[in-house]
């Protein structure tokens, strides 16, 4: 398998492909910069509100910036994306609130509160995997819509499917590379691999790279360092127009990997030693895009306003979170069903009826 | 195409379904119909005949061989917007589906504070007594009938399969809809002239005043011919198709035990956990005063489905099923 893709190096030296190249100028450098850095400082921010018990658990999305924000950023308004539950910097592109995302964790909501059809983007995924079958269902239903190949490049869509790599051991992933490539649907399946599912390392999951599985599905497989948000951008921006283009399906490795832990509640010291992760700290995504930002002449503005606009950021999390409202239990029996049968209805009656009760009667 | 209904027209529950889905895909095109051998074959039933011929290959779609795939994909085309008709091919092959239809189709709606909504049709021809081979006669209803979030139903009658579908098809809930696969080539009289209100209530199928038998799906037939039979030893047996398995509708077998004093359910999943243990407890909490003996159950046993050439032994047939009746009404004078 090639070596994967890269166009920046962790020096931050722009370096030249014969296949993928980046567009954007500095300013759209810049963008995807500010992208990268605000998500980490969500991503901070939760770990931190997570430690002071004001969350249950948070999956951090740290080091792997450059491969959600590259990829997010590389889709259209008309694009549809499925996440799991590690795409906050993916929910950031899409425009979603984190606050939404905080509201998972917080025990206050199931899949992240917004309305996919407002931003194109599925809710969070927890099953491994699964979401990759609904990407490629949605793909189908583009083809029937006319809304591939029709030259129109405000109509014509794409669906990208994000998974980790220890989906690739899951059936459905597999059932999904298969699907969409025998009926040339239009996704574009983007695996972060970051090296573990929780704690087992990638040579316990799968014993080739992951894209060269995509040759016995019959599909194009790419490496790109998931680090390398430039690359990671050239690489999804031209999978998802081949996607759109009716070309079919490609999958796409990120290489990249987990700095934190898998959630909070795991410990990644028993699994891993500091030596590995001192190597691919030296990868960051973020640091590197600096480097280069700064080495072609980005005023030092830009990145004291950017930590100004981060603090903010993290104050208005801290605050809002504190906020979120608790579901009431008896909202949740009109929301089993579009149209609530009388027997829910009756065990509503029945919960609101004890909770009443036991409110009125004394302590 | 199909012609104008007029009328009474005799066909087979097979042929009701089929012109069901004929009749949901002409009113909506975004019914999609798709599963395994759908296509060409018209599904290894044929109740899909002819279908690509007539909607075309973007509505009626021969899926991979993968049932979770069959599922999954189908999640993903109501978010888009569609209406999917999924075929799982028998009974015993749902399983590979289980995790898309219980952790993805049936909490959608709940996950997405009523957002998102899956309109999924998943028909799954069930039941035994056709002796086939290992998996293709199981009974799972119950299973989905305990999964929040779906709505299973069952057909019994032709005339019923031709309105249900089409109701399933309509509903903007997920409906796992069951087809009792051993009576698929049993005629009977279909009026598609007139769109009943809802098939989804339970249905009184023959009046009677002895004792009440509760049942649905292929067992309703059955039971029907036990009522016959019973005649003969001067019995007089009400029959009740519940037709709608989750949400349960059962004002009309509450209404029917009070006066019967006697009811006995018929399946042919296995007991334990079956739908005869929550309609026992159901009737047990509505009609405890009335009941003159303990609900009876005429199930499968617990057993894995058995070998075709004992399969009559495990389903329930007219002697369990009067025996039962017996047991009821002889219960208070033991």
């Amino acid at each position: 398998m090639s070596t994967p893709v890269q166009l920046l190096t962790p020096d931050g030296a722009r370096v030249e492909h014969p296949d993928y190249r980046y567009d954007g100028g500095l300013a759209e450098v810049a963008a995807l910069y500010r992208d990268m850095v605000l998500v980490r400082r969500i991503d901070t921010e939760a770990f931190a509100l997570q430690r002071h018990g004001e969350l249950g658990l948070w999956p951090p999305a740290l080091g792997q910036e450059a491969a959600q924000v590259g990829s997010a950023r590389a889709l259209r308004p008309q694009d549809y994306a499925f996440p799991t539950y590690r795409e906050h910097g993916v929910a950031w592109c899409r425009g979603v609130d984190p606050i939404g995302l905080f509201g998972i964790y917080r025990g206050v909501e199931l899949g992240g509160g917004w309305d996919p059809a407002d931003h194109n983007l599925a809710l969070t995924q927890i099953i491994i995997g699964a979401q990759a079958l609904h990407a490629t269902g949605y793909a189908m239903g583009l083809m029937f819509d006319h809304a591939v190949a029709s030259g129109d490049p405000d109509r014509d869509a794409a669906v990208i499917s994000y998974f980790g790599d220890g989906a690739t051991s899951q059936g459905d992933v597999n059932e999904a590379l298969d699907w969409a490539t025998v009926h040339q649907a239009p996704v574009v399946f983007f695996c972060q691999n970051n090296q573990y599912a929780i704690s087992v390392p990638l040579a316990r999951q799968i014993a080739v790279p992951v894209a060269q599985r995509a040759d016995g599905f019959g599909l194009p497989g790419v490496r790109v360092d998931g680090n390398d948000v430039m690359a990671v951008h050239a690489v999804t921006q031209k999978a998802l127009q081949r996607a759109r283009d009716g070309e079919g399906p490609t999958l796409i490795e990120a290489v990249t990997y987990r700095m934190g832990a898998h959630t909070t509640s795991d410990d990644p010291t028993r699994y891993r030693d500091a030596a590995e992760v001192e190597q691919w700290r030296a990868k960051d995504p973020i640091d590197r895009l600096r480097k280069y930002l700064e080495q072609n002449g980005q005023p030092l503005s830009f990145f004291q306003d950017l930590d100004a606009e981060a603090e903010a950021l993290g104050e208005r999390l801290r605050r809002e979170c504190a906020a979120l409202a608790e579901p009431d239990l008896a909202d949740l029996f009109d929301q089993v069903l579009v149209d609530t049968p009388p027997e829910l209805e009756q065990q509503r009656a029945e919960y609101v009826e004890w909770r009443d009760a036991l409110e009125g009667s004394p302590a | 195409m199909s012609t104008e209904p007029v009328g009474l027209e005799t066909m087979s529950i097979g042929s009701a379904i089929n012109e069901g889905l004929r009749a949901a895909m002409e009113a909506d095109d975004k019914v999609v119909v798709l599963g395994e051998d759908v296509g060409p074959l018209g599904g290894v039933f044929r109740v899909t005949d002819g279908l690509q011929k007539d909607f075309g290959e973007n509505r009626v779609i021969d899926t991979p061989l993968a049932e979770s795939a069959i599922i999954g994909t189908s999640v993903g085309l109501a978010m888009r917007g569609y209406r999917p008709v999924a075929e799982i091919q028998f009974d015993g092959f749902v399983y590979p589906a289980y995790d898309q239809i219980v952790s993805q189709v049936a909490r959608m709606h709940f996950r997405s504070a009523g957002k998102v909504r899956m309109p999924v049709v998943i028909r799954i021809p069930y039941g035994g007594g056709i002796g086939a081979v290992e998996h293709h006669s199981e009974s799972p209803e119950a299973q989905f009938v305990m999964t929040p979030g779906l709505r299973v139903v069952a057909c019994s009658t032709p005339h019923d399969a031709y309105w249900m579908i089409q109701e399933a098809i309509r509903s903007d809930d997920p409906v796992v809809f069951m087809e009792p696969k051993r009576r698929y080539w049993e005629n009977g009289e279909v009026d598609r002239a007139t769109r009943p209100d809802t098939t989804w209530t339970s249905s009184l199928v023959r009046s009677g005043r002895d004792a009440t038998l509760v049942t649905y799906g292929a067992t309703v037939a059955t039971c029907r011919q036990a009522a016959e039979a019973a005649t003969e030893d001067g019995l007089d047996l009400e029959v009740i198709d519940l037709r709608t398995l989750s949400p349960l509708d059962l004002e009309p077998v509450y209404e029917s035990v009070r006066r019967t004093g006697h009811v006995v359910v018929v399946h042919e999943a296995q007991r334990t956990l079956g739908l005869g243990a929550e309609l026992a407890a159901r009737i047990t909490e509505e009609c405890f005063y009335s009941l003159e003996a303990p609900v009876q159950r005429v199930t499968g046993y617990d057993l894995p489905y058995p070998p075709s050439k004992v399969e009559e032994e495990f389903l329930p047939g007219l002697d369990r099923i009067l025996d039962a009746v017996d047991h009821a009404i002889s219960y208070g004078a033991r």
